[in-house]
């Protein structure tokens, strides 16, 4: 595809994803006009509205762009590796991998950075576990390794039962928003912001070979690539990815399923264009959901990985029902 | 040119213990036929002369080098394999298809350029497919696919191309149109290696045999040599009839 071509809709994307966020921040409790939302994000305004804006919702804001991207990409990765369009990090059992680990510190007692750390280990833990056993003696079959990641899923969603059921009254009601999905309690946007774009600009040169990866082991080795290392490399990746937009924002469902499937629809499945697309149109989906968990019974907040769930769920069973 | 060489190669098949090694070299300008009953391991072979495969015993020497201590990019470039089975995971486009092959010829930092399209669509042209460039593969009948993967390697213009059952799922016509591509392409300098089902096929078209029993016992030379009724018999085990016509030997399958 000529790049001209290529660079418009990701142009488009990006726009779309600006105007989410700016939507994002103007709306709420204290609604802003247009006008007040961008001179407080320039640094003029009042005192009142720069801190609403600037400390109150744009970190928040962010936080879900970043989480969005990441759980995309991460799941149009997952997508190219097994060929199968089903593959998602929530469905293979990553973020479940996640949660437990990340509800286990909780328990443990601890707070800030070692939640983070522990979540992060239980996701690693889930893609060691879900590959290894997968990949038995022979090679990863696709659905073999689908099978095995939804049987990860549902042992790690017992074990969550399990801790929830354990766990004393008051911690109850953070570790049941944290596995709903929210980014009311993320904290800094940064790293997974960090993370997002580094993803983004490694994507550029390995596209093609995820493209030729796409058509099968065998083949892309008679093009020339080397297979092993690369889907070993796709494989940390994704992991690397998922984990830290969970442990950003919880663990949040179907954005690494709907995200790339929508895009591919419309985009084709040129691995340079759809994994920043996926970048883009993920961050801008979790901004406008979680402007709609604020909003829809406001004041109170939904948890927005209840209306992405609620979206995915059907997108999934479709998905499904027209595969072979 | 670069030629393949099999030396003392043996190919590992499960379950078969004995079989003679291979100690052959393709070189450009010869087609060569594997033929072959289901199950003798052509394909198993043809895997294995591209590295996909290691060998139970022996070597496949690129050139120089040994294929295992040759880059993989820069085997593809030199070698193109067209497969009997594919996958289609995601749906892609003919002329996306065909400009795979293109990958190992570009740098990690590349786009496919101006000439890289030509290039693809001059391939889909020579296997009469260029009308069908912005379909589904998947859309595609069995025969228009199995032109697609040709052009494909057409496009990744190796030295060497090797075939699994090129023929499959085409129409006379389009079997003869291969076959010719083929022809031209070994007559440009380039080595054609393929697995063939169909016996006429190969007497016609190929100059080098390689037969290949089901016990791993394998015959190969030229093909006046390796046409000879008897062995051809025992390699399929049916009794066959030739009769000669437009100059080259025909064997029908007798009944009973």
């Amino acid at each position: 595809m000529p790049a001209f071509d290529a660079f418009r809709p990701l142009a488009l994307l990006a726009l779309a994803g600006l105007g989410a966020m700016v939507l994002s921040v103007s709306v709420g409790s204290a609604g802003l006009s247009l006008a007040d939302t961008l001179a407080a994000l320039t640094g003029s305004g009042s005192e009142l509205n720069r801190t609403l804006v600037l400390e109150l919702r744009l970190p928040r804001t962010l936080a879900a762009f970043a989480t969005g991207g990441l759980l995309a990409v991460a799941g149009a990765l997952m997508q190219v590796l097994l060929r199968n369009p089903l593959a998602d990090p929530y469905v293979l059992g990553l973020s479940g991998g996640a949660a437990v680990g990340a509800l286990l510190s909780m328990l443990a007692g601890v707070a800030g950075v070692i939640v983070t750390a522990s979540a992060f280990g239980g996701a690693l833990l889930s893609t060691l576990m879900v590959f290894g056993l997968a990949h038995g003696t022979g090679s990863w079959t696709p659905t073999r390794l689908l099978l095995t990641g939804v049987v990860v899923a549902a042992g790690w969603g017992a074990i969550i039962t399990l801790l929830l059921a354990l766990a004393p009254t008051r911690e109850l009601p953070g570790m049941l928003y944290w596995l709903m999905g929210d980014v009311a309690y993320a904290g800094s946007p940064w790293p997974a912001f960090v993370l997002l774009v580094l993803a983004c600009l490694l994507v550029i040169p390995a596209g093609r070979s995820l493209n030729v990866l796409a058509r099968g082991p065998l083949q892309a080795a008679a093009l020339g690539v080397n297979v092993r290392p690369m889907e070993w490399t796709i494989y940390i990746g994704a992991s690397l990815l998922t984990a830290t937009a969970v442990t950003t924002a919880g663990s949040i469902g179907f954005v690494g399923l709907v995200v790339p499937h929508m895009l591919r629809l419309v985009l084709g499945n040129d691995q340079r264009i759809i994994l920043p697309a996926c970048a883009l149109g993920g961050g801008a989906l979790l901004v406008l959901v979680d402007t709609l968990a604020r909003v829809v019974i406001s004041p109170e907040q939904l948890p927005v990985g209840v209306i992405t769930a609620l979206l995915g769920v059907p997108t999934f069973l479709y998905l499904l029902y027209r595969s072979r | 040119m670069d030629t393949l060489q099999a030396r003392q190669l043996v190919i590992d098949i499960p379950g078969r213990t004995g079989g003679s090694p291979l100690n052959l070299t393709v070189e450009a300008g010869q087609v060569w036929g594997v033929l072959g009953p289901n199950g003798a391991g052509k394909t198993t072979l043809l895997h294995t002369l591209a590295g996909l495969r290691l060998p139970r015993e022996g070597e496949v020497r690129l050139g120089e080098y040994p294929l295992t201590e040759v880059r993989r990019r820069s085997v593809a470039q030199q070698l193109g394999l067209v497969f009997q089975d594919r996958q289609d995971g995601f749906p892609a486009t003919v002329l996306e298809t065909a400009l795979i092959g293109r990958h190992p010829w570009l740098s990690l930092w590349q786009m496919e350029s101006g000439d890289d399209l030509n290039r693809a669509e001059a391939a889909l042209k020579a296997l009469d497919v260029v009308h069908l460039k912005d379909r589904l593969v998947s859309t595609l009948s069995g025969g228009e696919r199995q032109r697609v993967a040709i052009a494909t390697v057409l496009t990744q213009n190796p030295d060497t191309w090797l075939l699994d059952e090129p023929t499959n799922h085409l129409d006379l016509h389009h079997q003869v149109a291969v076959m010719q591509l083929l022809k031209q392409q070994a007559e440009a300098g380039r080595a054609i290696f393929m697995c063939l089902h169909d016996l006429n096929l190969a007497a016609r078209w190929c100059d080098h045999l390689l037969l290949l029993f089901p016990n791993g016992e394998a015959c190969w030379g030229h093909a006046s040599q390796m046409l000879v009724p008897s062995a051809l018999e025992s390699l399929y085990n049916q009794k066959l009839i030739t009769v000669e016509a437009d100059g080259a030997p025909v064997f029908v399958p007798a009944k009973g």
